[in-house]
């Protein structure tokens, strides 16, 4: 999909005047984290299993070729195929060749941010093959033409009224005047089209959350059961997989599974937590003929050992998405492209270029709330700080604020000329706020004056008061 | 794609400063991968047997399922028949061949087919391979007497699981499926952990039982039988 991040500005703009995205990001603010909260209050090794399972994604990730290499014996041993893709673009003709050779005409998908990531569908459309999303989030969203605002809530950036539309739309079939007011009607709907769906299609094409290098086992968490008729019904399984998922052993994903829903929903566990490996085996009553594994590299090699390493260890949760201000306040499409949130801020740089990424690393207050709930602890505020810095080194950012910096910099490096320039401001201003303590306007201040007070200085610089403080002690 | 591969490959060494990791450090990751070690398991799932049933079916109701225990194994039928009865359900069971063997003909009510699932049954019966109390999640294993479709396409799953079989954490499970491990090594195509009846909440964030996968999940289990 073409990538609007770079006017995250507009787009931010655009979803805080949207009373039904209001509406919805105030559901998800209220849901998600307090069920966290309470999920984590069950469980007093929380704490314990975060260390461990940053510590297993850290060792994969020191070890990388080996466990990939692993990996794929183990799934060749298992009569399954595993195909490495550089970017986007060979995972595209890897999984249409498949499809191809398959004589595919529909293919179920469960969701999958990979799949997004390389737009898999609308290259499948393009080469004459329906593929048919059956998470019922993401169905939601693939009938309205429209990318993921969350990543385990896809749809979540809309209200009842607004899937009852698309339904009535899409499905021509049933009554014109049936009644699609209770959410429950919309499910029962949607899981009648798409019972028929899962029953026809010849491939199934499902994510990954791990991929398990001790068995050659692909590992898949969902709460609908959409993943497992999804792999368990065609004849042909494909995986589409980013290459960090890889674990070591079935040990290794039992803890990290134990903090992934947690921090996602609040659940203990998701409903259904499978784990395939290979292609059905003799004497197998179903299960698919065929099973392929595809690897998708695009970029994320690239962040081994730099600045964004300990990025890799995403689990692909959303919790830092769920406590994020800024996405509560514009929800995931204003981010322009797959990945939202945090994550996608510190993310989506890598995979579409910084030139590309616009305000992303400054949708951010840096608060740090995304950083206190990672499952695997990644310093998201500082991964963000980083792009900050490589906008500003690559004149990117916007002139006022690049010249501002400047500006400051060469002060705060000069003691004397700063205590000079900044103490006298502060007089002033301190003097003229006084008598109400704030400023409701100020001269080149706007931007923080239209929708907030700035608070008076107190009339001396911090670095005066401490002076002062020293001389005064006996 | 070889090229890829290897593409991949060189990047990844080139980014961790090495080359192929050496005979060493294969032999030290071949070591934690041929004997896997448990990492950090929770107190609840290191209880003893008999809190370990009452921990199981407290969770798996926390996650909507719904659960019956009975004396024996013959004493399932009946017990599958009065669920079904009572909550109004087709008593029309599609059986995995594994539980075939249950005398479900001894409950005239009831009428079992053994074999796989179809769209349009609204019932399927299967055997479970263990319970795990930590998160009252039953695990379900492929094979040709225990079809996977069983688990997903029917309204309505009943899961006749011997209280035996419960443990404590997921890792035990691992471990009894590696001692047994044969030439296709510990897993077989697919191991299903499943904890209540399929939900979303897609829409609204609204909570709704039964997605894609069954309304309703119901776990007989059978005290007096070792599995």
């Amino acid at each position: 999909m073409e990538a609007t991040t770079r006017n995250f500005e507009r787009n931010a703009r655009k979803a805080l005047a949207d009373t039904k995205l209001q509406e919805a990001l105030a559901r998800l603010s209220h849901g998600f984290p307090a069920k966290r909260r309470q999920a984590i209050a069950r469980l007093p090794e929380f704490e314990a299993l975060r260390d461990a399972a940053r510590d297993i994604k850290n060792h994969v990730l020191e070890n990388l070729d080996f466990y990939l290499e692993r990996f794929e014996t183990r799934v060749g041993e298992r009569g399954g195929q595993v195909h490495w893709a550089r970017d986007a673009a060979e995972a595209r003709s890897v999984i249409l060749k498949i499809c191809q050779d398959a004589g595919a005409r529909t293919v179920t998908k469960s969701k999958s941010m990979v799949g997004e990531e390389i737009a898999i569908n609308d290259h499948l459309e393009a080469n004459g093959i329906t593929p048919v999303e059956t998470d019922l989030g993401e169905y939601i969203i693939q009938i309205r033409g429209e990318p993921p605002s969350h990543l385990i809530a896809p749809a979540i950036h809309l209200s009842k009224d607004q899937v009852a539309e698309s339904f009535k739309e899409k499905h021509g079939q049933f009554p014109k005047d049936r009644s699609l007011e209770e959410p429950r009607a919309l499910l029962d709907e949607a899981r009648t089209v798409l019972r028929e769906s899962f029953l026809e299609a010849d491939v199934g094409m499902t994510g990954a959350n791990m991929l398990v290098a001790e068995t050659g086992t692909v590992v898949v968490v969902t709460n609908e059961g959409n993943a497992d008729l999804t792999m368990s019904l065609p004849r042909v399984h494909i995986v589409i997989a980013s290459l960090e998922k890889v674990v070591p052993t079935l040990d290794d994903a039992a803890t990290l599974l134990r903090v992934l829903a947690r921090s996602g929903t609040g659940q203990e566990i998701t409903v259904y937590t499978t784990f395939s490996t290979g292609p059905r085996r003799p004497g197998d009553l179903d299960g698919p003929e065929a099973f392929h594994v595809v690897l998708l590299d695009n970029g994320r090699t690239t962040m081994l050992g730099g600045e964004l390493h300990e990025m890799l260890r995403c689990i692909r949760c959303g919790a830092c998405l769920n406590e994020c201000p800024i996405y509560r306040a514009v929800g995931g499409h204003a981010y322009g492209w797959v990945y939202s949130g945090p994550m996608g801020a510190v993310l989506t740089p890598v995979l579409i270029g910084i030139e590309h990424a616009g305000d992303l690393p400054n949708a951010s207050t840096l608060c740090g709330k995304c950083e206190d709930v990672c499952p695997v602890r990644i310093p998201l505020p500082r991964m963000l700080r980083h792009w900050r810095q490589r906008q500003f080194e690559g004149n990117q950012a916007s002139a006022a604020s690049r010249y501002g910096l400047k500006a400051w910099a060469f002060l705060a490096r000069r003691p004397a000329l700063y205590r000079l320039v900044v103490g006298p401001g502060v007089a002033v201003l301190g003097a003229l706020g006084r008598r109400r303590g704030r400023f409701r306007r100020l001269p080149l201040a706007g931007g923080w004056t239209a929708s907030r007070d700035l608070p008076a200085p107190e009339g001396r610089t911090f670095l005066a008061l401490w002076r002062k403080r020293l001389a005064g002690r006996p | 794609m070889s090229e890829a591969r290897a593409h991949i490959l060189a990047t990844i060494r080139r980014a961790l400063g090495r080359q192929a990791p050496s005979a060493e450090q294969a032999a030290a990751l071949h070591r934690r991968l041929d004997a896997p070690e448990p990492n950090v398991i929770p107190a609840r799932g290191q209880v003893d047997a008999p809190a370990r049933i009452g921990l199981f079916i407290a969770e798996a109701e926390r996650a909507d399922a719904t659960v019956a225990r009975v004396a024996t194994v013959n004493d399932v039928p009946r017990a599958v028949a009065d669920y079904l009865a009572a909550n109004n359900l087709p008593s029309v069971l599609k059986v995995a061949p594994a539980v075939a063997d249950i005398p479900w003909s001894e409950q005239t009510a009831l009428s079992a087919v053994a074999g796989v699932a179809g769209g349009d049954d609204p019932v399927g019966v299967t055997g479970a391979f263990a319970g795990v109390a930590e998160t009252g999640t039953l695990v379900l294993l492929s094979g040709p007497d225990s079809p996977t479709t069983l688990n997903f396409l029917p309204d309505t799953h009943i899961v006749v699981l011997a209280a035996a079989r419960i443990v404590g954490a997921y890792e035990d499970t691992w471990r009894s499926l590696r001692a047994a491990a044969g030439g296709d090594g510990p897993l077989p195509r697919t191991v299903n952990w499943i904890t209540g009846p399929s939900r979303t909440a897609d829409i609204e964030q609204t909570l709704l039982l039964g997605a894609h996968g069954p309304r309703r999940l119901h776990i007989v289990l059978v005290d007096g039988d070792d599995g």
